[in-house]
């Protein structure tokens, strides 16, 4: 019985990867470049749900603020390209500055003319913020709702200080992106946009593979642990503290490169990324697509971002209701989520309530143990 | 303080918002000791486990353990300097097999870059073997540990508890909802252990206790009653008169 479904996930795992990248190579060539760009962007948002679903799904922390992390990861790529396609502006500096007066270049800018720093910048900025944030949270024992509510309470100080912030970041309007040049060419090009699609794929198994190397062995049971049963991980001699502060900042570093490739597809990072119905939405995500799977965190976030955009395009304002409704009907039908309730025997059970499928076995137990005897 | 004992409570006193859960409890342990605490609900045998563990700071007193003292200090790091703890209800982590479990209690140290670079070393690979042979639970290595009985939870956070190889051991009620035979290995699981660690046993269970074969402490009201083996305490007329002597078969 066990043996049938290690085989059963096996096989999922396994046409999964075959689709994805069957999918990755076809791509470019079967989609038109808007529904290419769409693709590319859904799939970088998958990385951030990945962080969700290690937070989440595998520690127990709810993070109703991974857009801040987002939104950092996204202008550093934004601030960099600004800086690099400004040669032709009054005093050198991106064009928006002349709105509002500024001739000098903000000092925080400054490292961000160089690519190498800027590399580094997107995703260990976030992963720096989410580890301080994480730390002083997790020290002071604020967990379940409270936790939730912080990191919300923290996302909309992150949005209100951005949209305000004119002089140094463009406030409200954001940084654009697609009209600025990477390497000769213009970042909202045709060609650009597939190299981006390109990398933001490959970006999306290497995270996919990392997120699995955290939670492979001992350190994953670990974090298991402390979202069952906390108190008990501290009193066989672990502090949860810093193993939850790191696996924070793992899924802020990935929101950081999920923002990067978002913002480099989608033309602008603005203070909209660090909207409240943004976040949630990066849990529902992983709620639909199934908790603790990592897998169903990526399938969960391509599938529920490309059913809004064609729904949208169909029948306007019926989005909401639909996201919604899908919520719903996870939380009470599919608890686990489409792919826990995949890999839970969930589709074998309704064939069997239905009458379609006969009951295989009712006490394997008994089975085995017969077995034994026999063989005596 | 003195080298004879492993661990000294003096005058320990708690109090929750004005009720005293403990009050001036005082009790010292001798190494390799097997040590069974008694007494009816409410005396404050959970609370003097808290106290020790670090989940509760007393009001007043003093842990000694080992020469040093554990006031102040953080659950974890108590646990590390060698002070484990089984819960009243076994407390195992129900979404992972019985040999990740007992992963998590053998794996030292127990820092995160440790857990995540490294795999585990094959002597603490032989140690888990070991255990599950101790506890019966060799064939269910790879089984959830939610799926296993009552019985086995229990001796699985033995299990646990023996595998961190702590020098005291905090045991509470370790045979509660076991049956008789379950309770009679468990007592004779308990003595094998002390000698080497330092043993505490909290239980209600009198023929578990008397089985014990150990020193007993009566608890009431947050305080030491009387301190003897089985056989004089049950003569003590204050033990009789707030425990033993309510009916009980």
């Amino acid at each position: 019985m066990s043996l049938g479904k290690f085989k059963f996930d096996k096989r999922i795992v396994l046409s999964f990867w075959i689709i994805l990248i069957a999918l990755i190579i076809a791509a470019p060539t079967l989609l038109p470049v808007f529904r290419l760009n769409l693709l590319g962007r859904y799939l970088s948002l998958s990385i951030v749900a990945l962080g969700v679903d290690l937070i989440w799904g595998y520690t127990g922390l709810l993070s109703l603020g991974q857009g801040i992390f987002f939104a950092l990861g996204g202008y550093c790529a934004a601030m960099y390209l600004q800086i690099t396609s400004s040669s032709e502006f009054p005093n050198n500096i991106p064009e928006f500055f002349a709105l509002y007066g500024v001739e000098k270049l903000p000092f925080f800018w400054e490292p961000f003319k160089s690519p190498i720093f800027t590399f580094f910048a997107i995703w260990i900025i976030p992963a720096l913020v989410a580890g301080l944030i994480g730390f002083l949270v997790f020290r002071n024992r604020i967990k379940g709702v409270y936790f939730s509510i912080l990191t919300q309470a923290s996302l909309l100080v992150f949005f209100n200080f951005f949209n305000g912030q004119q002089k140094l970041i463009n406030g409200t309007n954001g940084l654009k992106t697609d009209v600025t040049q990477l390497f000769g060419q213009m970042v909202g090009s045709e060609s650009m946009q597939r190299i981006f699609f390109w990398i933001t794929a490959t970006l999306v198994i290497a995270s996919w593979f990392f997120a699995k190397w955290v939670v492979r062995g001992r350190f994953g049971n670990i974090l298991i642990g402390i979202r069952d049963d906390e108190p008990r991980i501290r009193f066989t001699g672990y502090n949860p503290v810093i193993f939850k502060t790191i696996v924070f900042s793992i899924a802020g570093g990935l929101a950081g490169i999920s923002g990067a490739l978002y913002t480099v597809q989608s033309g602008i990072v603005s203070p909209q990324f660090m909207t409240v119905p943004f976040s949630i939405e990066m849990v529902i995500w992983v709620a639909v697509g199934g908790r603790g799977t990592l897998l169903g965190a990526i399938l969960g976030a391509v599938f529920i971002n490309y059913a809004k955009s064609l729904v949208s395009e169909a029948l306007p304002a019926s989005w909401m209701f639909i996201q919604g409704g899908l919520f719903i009907l996870v939380v009470t039908a599919l608890p686990e989520g489409v792919l826990g309730w995949i890999q839970g025997d969930g589709p074998r059970n309704l064939l069997q309530k239905l009458g379609l499928k006969r009951k295989i076995e009712t006490y394997p137990s008994l089975e085995v143990n017969n077995k034994e005897v026999n063989n005596e | 303080m003195n080298n004879k004992y492993l661990l000294n409570l003096i005058d320990i006193t708690v109090s929750f918002e004005g009720f005293l859960a403990l009050n001036k409890l005082n009790l010292n342990l001798k190494k390799g000791e097997l040590r069974a605490v008694i007494g009816p609900n409410g005396a404050g045998k959970t609370t003097f486990l808290d106290v020790i563990t670090g989940k509760v700071k007393p009001t007043k007193g003093e842990v000694i353990f080992k020469g040093k003292s554990l006031i102040g200090r953080k659950e974890h790091k108590i646990a590390r300097l060698g002070v484990g703890r089984k819960f009243q209800s076994p407390r195992i982590f129900e979404n992972l097999t019985v040999k990740e479990n007992l992963e998590i209690s053998v794996s030292t140290p127990k820092s995160p870059l440790n857990l995540l670079n490294k795999s585990i070393k094959d002597e603490q690979l032989d140690e888990i073997e070991r255990l599950m042979k101790i506890v019966n639970l060799a064939q269910k290595v790879d089984s959830k540990a939610g799926s296993l009985s009552h019985g086995q939870k229990q001796w699985l956070e033995i299990a646990m508890l023996v595998g961190q190889k702590p020098d005291l051991m905090l045991v509470d009620e370790p045979v509660a909802g076991l049956t008789d035979e379950e309770t009679d290995l468990t007592a004779d699981l308990l003595k094998s252990l002390s000698g080497e660690n330092t043993v505490v046993v909290i239980d209600h269970d009198m023929e578990f206790i008397r089985r014990l074969d150990s020193n007993v402490s009566v608890l009431n009201q947050g305080t030491v009653l009387c301190e003897g083996t089985m056989e004089n305490i049950q003569k003590d007329q204050k033990v009789i008169d707030v425990y033993l002597g309510r009916p009980e078969d």
